[in-house]
């Protein structure tokens, strides 16, 4: 009983923080940038097929540092190129950019890589369970929880506590204002965007990991990534954090008792949470509308 | 006074063509069809899937162009249609009225009910909602198996001849005579949306688009037309969505899924969203361009997605739209 | 006035667009009339693109091969073959569509399709409708050559049933009757896991599992109910990409020293997908390519490996012999209308270079399901080159099939 109480927690907390590192990197486009990134899910896995071309060379570690890092490059060279021109139109042309980028991109992966599934190879103590008791519990499970919990906690304090990070908190809730006030706001949003695309190319590896390597791996994480900012609130990233774990958790919890329906209880959570409290659990009224 | 004017003059352009004739040479390329488009290398079915996708578009239309809200999930309400009817005429009873019937009365009443919700919200909030909306019901489907055929979908139905008393019109060939049946299907709901939006509500609906803040200042009540405007849509789109099911013979979960929501948006952009017929121009256009290049390559969604984010930076104004720039400044 | 200027520029792109785009549908109905004598078209829709689409990428690779050599041998009815493939995107209403257009626009003579069961039976009640030929090289659920068998449609893939069928003995005999299940909640998993549980019950079998989403990608939950449960063998039913990380959790979690792992099938495209400890346990494969003892195989696979640099896999082999059983029937019907290629077919051995395995590999009349051999045996880490399987046993695929009524097929033939 004690081994499946403590699965039930731990497996939620891992699913959990995996939501919420894809969440928050889309919930910091979407809070600056007004722009619901479609191609965020492709960002992941264009950063886990990245750790696996650079593997052999740098080995896991190395890809593991570098690889977020050019995912991020080329979500600058996409903001600059594309992004940039639609932010003051009708939310629409966002959402279709984007959405047509997702495209390119997964076929673009397919396209260099391959439609067969890669499998990205772990360090050896990794990929071992942390005890015999706790068979479940591998230490790539725990390294995952690590790396979300010091990424997440550094993406918290350099809001909090750099000047950039208060610009982008500020931009959130007045952008005008951050303009007026002198701040290159161009610089700023290609900055932020690319922030976000690190998280998902973080993401990413850290996936391809776990779960192998496929041009349509982002598809499936890209909408519990919605609602976990739907029902953390939109325009909080602590409310994007809550909400994923949220999420991860009554995700494990329903796949113990009823597996099949383990990907709809996300669903019914986002439906209460849109009947009862449509601001999302920690939002701020008039946040978006 | 002059807003009203100014609004009217943003939707029709100053027709160089009256209204009829343009009128009458759509309805006989739309009638010809089995006449020329195997000629140019199409087939009638290609036009089937012409118009109900176009149908589709059009209802979404009426919110996003009409009313200047976006939604990013209407797909469900098309999805929800088709299920309707598929699953009316498995389990229910053979008649494809009755069929067409649920399905719409389903999806309508999804998206009705749906639009209570969501109605407070604006911009990508809204649409961020649509679109979680469209992807439970697309969970539903594939996971529902006994009901629905889950990941595999709906079959084992088919289009049941239509009795009109001593009249019977049977459908269930496919061919020709099923596109003149889907035409006059969407040209009596076109009819419909036409007087809609040439209504007083329908005036009210670009008001809103125009300047919501303003709308709400002359009195309009803002958050029921959108609404009202939503549910419409969703009412056409499952209609559009019932004929998708009779055209196939099949629903899959995948007539769910927002990829086929963005489709429908891209179509209502790439014609011409401020237009009445531009959905349909960008529909054919859409379904023409992945048909062919799908036969090409097999790299046929880079292509898609490069038209997609091509007409998003160089043609926003869709096709029908370029026309009224023209006679507008 | 510079934006009318602009607007222009667009224009005339657009209509220079629109007129390059009408030249090559327009000019293409021509050109292939120009060429002279009609080839015999085949149309073949498979999913390319989606979560499938290496496994539909296999068979037409496979088709294309024998394409190119039935054309050099004279090809069918002393006219070239001509295969067109059209992407149905995982999605029934593409598939449904293409299948018009390649038998309205195209004319095509036969219809191959899909490695997705629902879009292959979509598919079947349009060729049925037209009277076109099909076969569905790669599409497992039963009721295709089952309860919705159709007297145009062969299928050549085996069914859930003959699969479970032939691995059950093996594992019982090996390992024991107590079994837990992992299986994809839709209608293949559903239909393979009936399978298994009838044949396990024959022999008195006890089993326990879970019923998982297509697309779970987290498995501990239920590896731990398995461990709990303390199987001899655990049954990985899952398919494609799933399949793999059940077994890499599977062996991350060290259950293969508690129980045995087994299945139906784990085709070699998601092998090579696999970590090598997690290469392991005991399926069928539908074909294999390592049959050193029958000459035509050495052969096929030495001239496969030099056209297309890769080893044949199963897929490769179905579009292979969906290609030359139109060969084949054509020649013995002396026709390529349907009804009559589909009485030719009725029953009809494949010789031993199509078949490309011992014993005897017919379609069976009463269902049209082809009865190839089932090979059992166990996955290893490549021990050469895409030398992941050794095979135990041949299983006839007759034997492990049942009978015909078994299947609920009641074939109709047009008057």
């Amino acid at each position: 009983m004690t081994q499946v109480i403590l699965f039930n927690v731990t497996n939620g907390l891992i699913i959990g923080a995996f939501y919420v590192l894809m969440a928050l990197g889309l919930s910091l486009i979407l809070n600056l940038s007004n722009v619901i990134n479609f191609a965020h899910g492709n960002f992941l896995a264009l950063g886990g097929y990245l750790a696996f071309t650079l593997s052999p060379t740098l080995g896991y570690w190395g890809a593991l540092l570098v690889s977020p890092l050019l995912t991020a490059l080329i979500g600058l060279i996409v903001e600059r190129l594309m992004i940039r021109r639609v932010y003051n139109r009708d939310p629409v042309y966002s959402l279709l950019l984007t959405f047509g980028f997702a495209f390119v991109m997964q076929d673009f992966a397919r396209f260099v890589w391959g439609p067969n599934g890669l499998p990205l190879g772990l360090p050896d103590f990794l990929a071992q369970p942390i005890s015999a008791e706790l068979f479940f519990i591998t230490w790539y499970r725990v390294f995952m929880v690590a790396v979300v919990i010091v990424t997440v906690t550094g993406l918290f304090a350099f809001l909090r506590y750099t000047r950039v990070g208060l610009r982008i908190r500020a931009g959130t809730l007045d952008l005008e204002t951050v303009a007026s006030l002198g701040v290159n706001v161009r610089l700023l949003r290609t900055f932020n965007f690319s922030v976000g695309c690190m998280l998902a190319g973080l993401s990413g590896v850290l996936a391809a990991g776990q779960i192998g390597l496929n041009p349509n791996m982002g598809d499936d994480l890209l909408m519990p990534s919605f609602i976990a900012i739907i029902v953390g609130g939109v325009g909080s990233l602590m409310g994007t954090l809550f909400g994923g774990l949220l999420i991860g958790m009554a995700a494990a919890l329903t796949t113990v008792f009823y597996p099949s329906a383990s990907e709809a209880v996300i669903y019914a959570i986002m439906m209460l949470v849109l009947l009862l409290r449509p601001r999302g659990l920690m939002g701020e009224e008039g946040m978006m509308s | 006074m002059t807003t009203v004017v100014t609004t009217a003059s943003a939707t029709a352009p100053q027709p160089a063509v009256p209204r009829w004739v343009v009128l009458v040479a759509i309805w006989t390329v739309l009638i010809a069809v089995p006449f020329w488009l195997p000629l140019l290398g199409g087939y009638t079915a290609l036009a089937g899937r012409v118009l109900v996708f176009g149908l589709a578009a059009m209802g979404l239309n009426m919110l996003l162009g009409f009313t200047g809200v976006l939604s990013f999930g209407h797909a469900a309400y098309f999805g929800l249609g088709a299920y309707g009817a598929g699953l009316t005429l498995r389990y229910l009873v053979h008649s494809t009225p009755l069929a067409m019937l649920a399905g719409t009365l389903l999806g309508g009443l999804a998206g009705t009910l749906f639009g209570l919700l969501i109605v407070r919200r604006r911009g990508v909030y809204f649409a961020m909602c649509t679109i979680a909306f469209g992807q439970l019901w697309y969970y539903l489907a594939y996971s529902w198996n006994d009901f629905t055929g889950g990941f595999d979908g709906l079959r084992d139905f088919h289009r049941a001849p239509i009795g009109f008393g001593p009249l019977t019109l049977d459908i269930t060939s496919g061919g020709d005579k099923f596109y003149f049946f889907l035409l006059a299907i969407f040209a009596a709901a076109i009819g419909l949306m036409g007087l809609l939006v040439r209504s007083p509500f329908g005036h009210t609906l670009r008001a809103i688009r125009e300047n919501e803040r303003r709308a709400r200042f002359l009195g309009i009540p803002v958050e029921r037309q959108i609404w009202l405007s939503f549910s419409i849509s969703c009412f056409f789109t499952a209609l559009a969505g019932t004929l998708y099911a009779l055209l196939n013979n099949f629903a899959d979960p995948l007539a769910l899924h927002y990829s086929l929501s963005g489709y429908f948006v891209v179509m209502c952009v790439m014609g011409g969203m401020r237009t009445f017929w531009g959905p349909l121009v960008g529909a054919a256009v859409f379904v023409s361009l992945q048909d062919y290049i799908s036969s090409m390559t097999v790299n046929w969604m880079s292509f898609v997605g490069a038209t997609f984010v091509l007409v998003v930076l160089f043609f926003p104004r869709g096709l029908l739209g370029m026309r009224q720039l023209r006679g507008q400044s | 006035m510079s934006k009318l200027s602009t607007s222009v520029g667009r224009r005339t792109i657009l209509k220079a667009g629109v007129a390059l785009g009408a030249s090559q549908v327009i000019g293409a109905p021509f050109v292939i009339r120009a060429l002279g004598e009609e080839p015999v078209k085949i149309g073949m829709v498979n999913p390319l693109t989606g979560v499938l689409s290496a496994l539909a990428q296999s068979e037409v690779d496979g088709a294309k091969y024998a394409e190119a050599e039935i054309n050099k041998k004279g090809g069918i009815l002393g006219r070239q073959v001509q295969l067109l493939v059209e992407d149905s995107a995982n999605d029934v209403g593409t598939g449904v569509q293409k299948t018009r257009k390649l038998i309205d626009r195209d004319k095509v003579d036969v219809i191959f399709g899909d490695v997705n069961s629902g879009i292959a039976y979509a598919m079947s009640q349009v060729t049925n409708d037209k009277k076109v030929f099909h076969i569905v090289p790669g599409g497992h659920t039963d009721p295709i050559t089952g309860s919705n068998c159709k007297w145009n449609v062969f299928r050549v893939c085996n069914t859930t049933t003959m699969d479970a069928n032939a691995v059950t003995p093996e594992l019982v005999k090996r390992f024991g009757k107590k079994w837990f299940f992992i299986t994809p909640d839709y209608a293949y998993g559903h239909t393979l896991q009936d399978a298994f549980v009838k044949a396990l019950k024959k022999v008195g079998g006890t089993f326990e599992g879970d019923m998982l989403p297509i697309n779970n990608t987290d498995f501990s939950a239920t590896l731990i109910k398995a461990k709990g449960y303390k199987p001899n063998v655990l049954l990985n039913n899952m398919g494609g990409l799933t399949q793999i990380n059940c077994m890499k959790q599977f062996t991350q979690f060290g259950m293969q020293k508690d129980m045995a792992l087994g299945g139906a099938l784990f085709e070699l495209e998601s092998i090579k997908g696999c970590p090598p400890d997690a290469q392991t346990g005991w399926w069928t494969m539908e074909w294999w390519w390592n049959q050193p003892k029958v000459p035509e195989v050495v052969k096929f696979v030495a001239d496969f490996r030099a056209a297309t640099k890769k080893t044949p896999s199963a897929r490769d082999w179905f579009g292979y012999v969906s290609m030359h059983t139109v060969r084949l029937a054509a020649a013995k019907a002396k026709s390529l209308e349907g009804p009559k290629l589909a009485v030719a077919l009725e029953g009809m051995e494949l010789p031993p270079d199509v078949a490309l395995q011992p014993g005897k590999v017919a379609y069976r009349a009463g269902d049209h399901e082809l009865m190839p051999n089932i090979f059992v045996g166990d996955v290893h880490p490549a021990k050469a080159k895409d030398d992941y399987f050794t095979v135990a046993e041949l299983v006839p695929g007759e034997q492990a099939a049942g009978s015909v009524e078994d299947t609920g097929c009641k074939m109709t033939h047009p008057a």
